[in-house]
């Protein structure tokens, strides 16, 4: 399985994780899945991060935000297909807290490494499973012109 | 008189692969208690063993949050649409 993403759009993301810097940005990645399970992405949709407490090292969006992009996106006949964030000063990997607020199972969760207001490495990590036993597979990015 | 739901995308496989599911209700709890009995599978995704919702299950009323209203005892009518949406967090 894997992600298909134009350049365009995966620059889009990485650099709403420079404009953040040193916080943590975040946001939905809407398109749609084919039969295989493969994704195209869409659109990206910048989000806000709820966590003013902590922003450098957490992240939230708000479930009203949500709603209104599962809204819009299935006026249009597409669908949620994952999510992104960035680590500023932090490698591109899926943390245990990433996994333990992770309950989008088939979803994409993409992270981007920033150090110093540049963004450096973006990967997708796949959740799969169930709550019970859920994991994040590495899950690999097609960019597409 | 049915109300629509929204299932998000992780929920679907539990929901005959339906985005949308229509069910008869008056409150809000009544309509997600005849949407698991409908598709049974999803009962466990959406609530714990004590048969509330699971902390990162939100559920919308139209715009607004189901726990500042009167949570399940919430009035739900026909042009109302629920949306359930799991929460997005993380962090290093």
């Amino acid at each position: 399985m894997a992600l298909r993403i134009q350049k365009g759009l995966l620059d889009q993301l990485r650099e709403h994780g420079e404009q953040t810097y040193p916080h943590e940005c975040c946001g939905v990645l809407v398109g749609d899945f084919d039969d295989a399970d493969n994704k195209t992405v869409r659109s990206v949709v910048a989000c806000g991060n709820t966590r003013t407490d902590s922003p450098q090292n957490r992240y939230h969006i708000s479930p009203a935000e949500l709603i209104r992009i599962q809204r819009e996106t299935a006026l249009v006949g597409q669908d949620i297909v994952g999510f992104y964030h960035s680590h500023p000063d932090w490698p591109a990997k899926w943390s245990s807290t990433d996994l333990d607020e992770a309950h989008w199972t088939g979803c994409s969760y993409v992270i981007t490494s920033v150090e110093n207001e540049k963004a450096v490495l973006t990967n997708s990590f796949l959740l799969q499973g169930e709550e019970q036993d859920k994991h994040f597979e590495d899950e690999l990015i097609e960019v597409v012109e | 008189m049915p109300i629509k739901v929204l299932i998000p995308t992780p929920l679907r496989p539990y929901a005959g692969k339906q985005s949308t599911v229509e069910v008869n209700a008056q409150t809000v709890g009544e309509a997600l208690n005849n949407l698991v009995t409908q598709h049974p599978d999803l009962r466990k995704h959406l609530f714990a063993e004590d048969g509330k919702l699971r902390s990162f299950v939100n559920v919308y009323l139209n715009d607004e949050d189901i726990r500042y209203l009167a949570k399940d005892a919430t009035p739900a009518k026909e042009t109302d649409t629920i949306t359930i949406v799991p929460s997005v967090a993380g962090g290093v």
